[in-house]
């Protein structure tokens, strides 16, 4: 399944493009987590990082369609 | 109202949308851009959210202090792309019947914010630049 993402602050430095797209073995937010930590080591260096389906947070067990908008979301810094 | 805006805030457009008659007092919580970090002067800070979700959390936000405090109204506002030090990052505005349910509401807006709003500042120093908290 080819998942397209969306990336917000550092992690649109590590990944390089605001809109990527991604060829993601499995079908859960957990997959593409170890896919993206394999493709981008960088990513595994940040505070945290947090997966967005449909913009809420996900956690690693929701299983992902190629409809779904996923976003990253690195450590929040506003205010 | 909760927006997210690449305009100046208008610190009294917020504190007015969060005012009613029923309040007896309104606390605004102002965040502005420091001229240093760790003693390195900062020259501009450069925001983004994304919007849509950044709307939605804070949304949640405001439904928890709701439901924990007496809220007669509320208002946020959130600045994003270049700011410079002195300039209004953030606004928040909450109404309550009593003083200190105001107090205690804006605190626990402000902080939650900071916690799950994904909303991202990067800092601009004379020599180079860094995303603020993304490495331990």
């Amino acid at each position: 399944m080819i998942v397209k993402i969306k990336t917000f602050g550092i992690s649109r430095d590590i990944l390089g493009g605001r809109d990527v797209s991604m060829e993601l073995t499995g079908t859960s937010v957990g997959d593409l987590r170890k896919s993206l930590s394999k493709q981008f080591p960088a990513l595994d260096k940040l505070n945290s990082l947090f997966i967005a389906v449909n913009q809420e947070y996900a956690p690693d067990e929701k299983v992902l369609s190629v409809t779904d908008e996923i976003a990253l979301i690195p450590p929040v810094s506003g205010g | 109202m909760i927006e997210i805006t690449e305009q100046p805030i208008v610190v009294q457009k917020v504190i007015d949308a969060a005012s009613l008659k029923e309040a007896g007092a309104i606390n605004t919580f102002i965040g502005t851009v420091r001229n240093q970090t760790a003693g390195k002067k900062v020259v501009k800070l450069e925001y983004e959210a994304y919007d849509a979700m950044a709307i939605a959390e804070i949304q949640k936000i405001i439904d928890r202090a709701t439901l924990q405090w007496n809220l007669t109204g509320w208002a946020i506002s959130h600045r994003i792309g270049t700011l410079f030090p002195g300039e209004i990052a953030v606004v928040v505005a909450v109404s309550t019947p009593h003083r200190k349910e105001s107090f205690a509401a804006c605190q626990f807006i402000i902080d939650s914010l900071k916690q799950t709003v994904p909303i991202w500042k990067k800092e601009f120093f004379e020599d180079g630049d860094q995303w603020v908290s993304a490495h331990p």
